[in-house]
């Protein structure tokens, strides 16, 4: 077929040029690629959205909760070996907290460190409570799939994982940052919402981690509508906590999750 | 470390009993427990911590969730009314009575490798939950990626205002009882827990009963 300018996409040719004429297209929820000098990795999730990136150890991989309505629901394995991967209780149990904030680890099930919390200007945090599922999002907001209006946190992992090779199987427990969780004394849980826009978390890997991101409203949000806004995403490259930082040697716990992370090779 | 006692069934099976077993300190259990019968943990000597895993006996996927069960209740403590979903926020079992009154599914459970953090590495080559579920978990083709989130039942863990959580004192009694009904056919893992670091059951482990009542009668 010949091609014929401004015939819109009825032929091959047109189709192709057509295609090729969005090149450069900006919108707002996208990749920079290549990134922006010195970076690993930098993305705006949309609402709604899942990220996956595969970082060295040492790599700072800062959160930003641009308008003030991101949850970023986080889960982190060993890049190569995934059997090890975050441990919710055992990093709230092991460190006597529930509540994360700076200094905090996330650590293994392996008793070794995977990111440690280097800098929060948002306080609104949780280990508890987890991430949503289709089942309640579709009872809450009446959709809960992926593709839909307020995907659940656990169908945009699954789809994460996939991209990463695993399966809903390798799928433990999540954090997440920038909607806040309180226990009362009697157990009950409190939301704290968000702390607003331009919150910010970095968080550094002390192995090379395999990050799955789902940006979707906390569970426990307490509006009847969904609500979640662009979370911004920037890895740049680093250094793992050395032994003799002081955030490592704080407490007997940290010292030992840092000893058994940096003599790794023997096991 | 104290020596477990052999025990057996302390009374023969009454009418409905479909299983009565006494768990071993420190030993692990399982069983698929029907639609519709009820599971009673039995504290038999107090303070004992019952680490415990949950799975759709169909679907080994759909496991218990300690954050989908938070969320469904608003709070972290387990009692009487509790439904324990699993990560697809289905019913798996009812905590259908409780004579504790209180029991976790934060602090999941011990293994040798957090138990280096918590107290030091000569706990290495001690006994822990994570070593009982992955043997008993291999019988129905469970490994290590299918160890999730679990309940310690009999088993006390608070939150204080600022954040701080801590295994603590237990308020269980011997011949205390727990009575779970299950939703769908669950697959029960068990790790009576060997802990000896800490309050969880007392520095000294303890046998308990697991018995499986057909039809939801106690």
């Amino acid at each position: 077929m010949t091609e014929t300018p401004g015939a819109g996409t009825a032929t091959t040719g047109a189709a192709r040029a057509h295609a090729r004429s969005q090149a450069g297209t900006v919108v707002d929820c996208m990749p920079l690629l290549p990134p922006p000098e010195g970076a690993l990795w930098e993305e705006t999730v949309a609402g709604g959205g899942y990220a996956h990136l595969a970082v060295p150890a040492g790599a700072e991989l800062a959160l930003t909760d641009r308008d003030g309505d991101a949850c970023a629901h986080l889960l982190l394995f060993v890049t190569g070996r995934p059997w090890e991967r975050l441990n919710t209780a055992d990093t709230a149990k092991v460190q006597w907290n529930a509540y994360l904030g700076v200094g905090s680890l996330l650590l293994s099930d392996q008793g070794r460190v995977l990111a440690t919390v280097v800098a929060d200007s948002s306080g609104r945090h949780d280990t508890l409570a987890g991430t949503s599922t289709a089942a309640r999002n579709t009872a809450r907001y009446g959709d809960g799939t992926p593709q839909g209006r307020s995907p659940a946190g656990r169908e945009l992992f699954k789809l994460a994982a996939a991209k990463q090779g695993l399966t809903p199987r390798d799928l433990p427990p999540s954090v997440s940052f920038f909607h806040g969780i309180r226990v009362a004394a009697d157990g009950s849980l409190r939301s704290t919402g968000s702390a607003g826009p331009g919150a910010r978390v970095v968080l550094r890997a002390e192995q090379p981690l395999t990050v799955l991101l789902a940006n979707t409203a906390h569970p426990l949000d307490p509006r009847p509508e969904f609500h979640c806004t662009p979370l911004h995403l920037r890895a740049v490259p680093g250094v793992p906590t050395a032994a003799d930082d002081p955030l490592a040697a704080a407490t007997p716990e940290r010292g030992r999750a840092f000893l058994n992370t940096r003599t790794l090779g023997a096991r | 470390m104290t020596t477990a006692p052999a025990t057996s069934p302390a009374v023969p099976a009454a009418p409905g009993v479909l299983l009565d077993e006494t768990v071993p300190a420190r030993a692990a259990w399982s069983a698929v427990v029907p639609r519709g019968a009820t599971l009673t943990i039995t504290d038999l000597r107090g303070n004992q911590a019952v680490d415990c895993l949950l799975y759709d006996a169909h679907d080994t996927a759909v496991r218990y969730s300690a954050p989908d069960t938070l969320q469904a209740q608003r709070g972290i403590f387990l009692t009487t009314g509790s439904v324990l979903l699993s990560n697809e926020h289905t019913p798996l079992m009812t905590v259908v009575a409780d004579d504790c009154g209180r029991h976790d599914t934060v602090g999941g459970a011990c293994s040798k490798e957090s138990n280096t953090l918590r107290y030091g590495h000569h706990t290495w080559q001690q006994h822990a939950c994570v070593e009982n579920f992955l043997a008993e978990g291999a019988r129905y083709g469970l490994g290590k990626r299918d160890l999730v989130s679990n309940i310690n039942w009999y088993m006390n863990v608070p939150v204080e205002a600022d954040g701080t959580l801590g295994i603590v004192d237990g308020i269980s009694a011997p011949g205390l009882r727990v009575v779970l009904r299950a939703e769908t056919d669950v697959l029960v893992l068990v790790s009576n827990c060997p802990q000896i670091n800490n309050p969880c059951n007392g520095f000294d482990p303890t046998p308990v009963r697991m018995t499986i009542t057909e039809g939801g009668s106690r």
